[in-house]
């Protein structure tokens, strides 16, 4: 299982990036992490042209909050989340998620831009992103933009908003207000392996514990990440008691497209997603109001 | 198809070479520089059979190209003896029984000595995470644990003289 042949090059700075992307457009991709991408390359399922090498770009590479904002290099590493005590205690949502990606040798090398611009549904970050309300950033020919996160999936596998000269450069997530709190979900065979099912959930609560914000994504069942909205409103201005957190799993399992593969019959994943949310809207209301988690 | 002139320090010594961009990491070790103690498995990052660490860190060389490694450190398994003495790990592969067949002992005894060289007090679990990326379908990883373990009982006893004797360390 040797790649195609291809040109290989190192950019320097993110300005170098996107000039070779112009140069190259679609026959080029950019290597970062690698872990999708190089057995994309191995079993002949890609076969670019050129490989942009964006590894060395460190600065890319941080976590940092200001302004009421959390930005994210995207060429973070999930093991850089995972060690990080500022994610840890702000936004444990984020520990939870990356420290699920793949196994902890893979995790120093992938990215979480990386994670997102792939676009794999099977993928964890999506879902959470899409939970918290992230944007991320995209740099190309044309300067920066910001793109909501909800914009950035298509309803196509593996694919994005991002231009072809662009490079996702930043990811900004709104920092949590009081009373709020998030978890991540996700059912595996075994380690390395990608989600059965993952439920990212997001809650922000009033002084009357009512919510005022809800976030839940799903990953791997369907052929995007979703957003269950239906679910996330039907939280609005309840409490977030049995009854509210059994109603909105039953709307998130109804927003699952799930197809049955080596991973389990539709239906099983579909009731995976509702356990699933069940689990990560407790855990979230527990990081939200502060109390003791159970696992 | 580009070729790239690289230069990788692996276990102290450089190496130069004019290499494919395609070239895979791993199989230039093996091939091309005939260090054979990194194996190959899956091929898929799936198995840890092929972990080194590169500048420090555990990689899994089935997932990076030769090329990739242009300037950076290398360790493989063939850089943990020292002067004819067993690194702390390989003593607690010994010492524990820790193998059967073998094939996946540098990539797991490499993943160890980088989880030890981040947590130097591992619990239990934390050795059963630092490893969860590399298959044994021998042991049942019982002694795999113990000798990491092991491992990291002797590494603390050997770092404790120079700190008692002034030294800094990191």
């Amino acid at each position: 299982m040797i790649p195609g042949s291809f040109d290989y090059v190192v950019a320097n700075s993110v300005p170098e990036a996107v000039a070779l992307l112009q140069q190259h457009g679609d026959d080029a991709k950019i290597l970062a992490g690698g872990h999708s991408l190089i057995p994309l390359l191995r079993f002949r399922l890609a076969a670019p042209a050129v490989l942009i090498d964006i590894n060395r770009i460190s600065e890319l590479e941080y976590i940092q909050e200001s302004d009421g904002v959390l930005h994210i290099g995207a060429l973070t590493r999930e093991a850089a989340l995972d060690d990080s005590e500022l994610i840890g205690e702000r936004y444990p949502i984020l520990r939870d998620t990356a420290s699920g990606v793949a196994d902890p040798v893979v995790r120093n090398w992938a990215t979480v831009g990386g994670n997102l611009a792939h676009a794999d549904p099977a993928n964890d970050h999506p879902a959470t992103m899409l939970a918290l309300g992230a944007s991320v950033v995209a740099e190309g020919s044309g300067g920066r933009r910001v793109i909501p996160i909800d914009e950035f999936f298509t309803d196509a596998p593996f694919e994005t908003a991002l231009h072809a000269d662009e490079i996702l450069v930043e990811i900004r997530i709104p920092a949590p207000g009081e009373r709020s709190g998030g978890a991540y979900c996700k059912l595996e065979r075994k380690v390395g392996d990608y989600a059965i099912a993952g439920v990212a959930a997001c809650v922000t609560l009033d002084a009357n514990g009512l919510v005022t914000r809800a976030g839940i994504g799903l990953t791997n069942v369907g052929a995007h990440p979703i957003k269950a909205r239906a679910a996330e409103q039907a939280l609005i201005g309840k409490p977030l008691d049995e009854a509210n957190i059994q109603h909105a799993a039953d709307l998130a399992a109804a927003a699952a497209q799930p197809t049955s593969d080596i991973r389990g019959p539709a239906e099983y994943k579909r009731a995976m997603v509702h356990t699933l949310c069940v689990r990560a809207l407790r855990r979230a209301l527990a990081r939200a109001t502060g109390a003791t988690e159970g696992r | 198809m580009s070729k790239h002139h690289i230069s990788v320090t692996i276990n102290g010594t450089v190496y130069e070479d004019d290499v494919d961009s395609r070239t895979l990491l791993v199989h230039w070790i093996r091939d091309g520089l005939h260090l054979t103690g990194t194996h190959i498995g899956c091929d898929t990052s799936s198995c840890g059979a092929c972990t080194i660490l590169v500048d420090g860190r555990a990689t899994k060389s089935c997932t990076m190209f030769a090329v990739q490694a242009n300037g950076r450190e290398i360790m493989t398994v063939e850089g943990l003896e020292k002067d004819g003495k067993l690194h702390p790990i390989q003593e607690g592969f010994h010492q524990e029984h820790a193998l059967q067949c073998g094939y996946c002992t540098p990539g797991m005894m490499m993943a160890g000595v980088a989880l030890l060289q981040r947590n130097p007090h591992p619990s239990e679990r934390d050795i059963r995470v630092g490893i969860s990326g590399n298959l044994c379908r021998c042991t049942g990883y019982v002694n795999i644990v113990k000798a990491i373990q092991y491992a990291a009982e002797k590494m603390r006893a050997s770092e404790q003289v120079p700190v008692s004797a002034g030294e800094g360390g990191e």
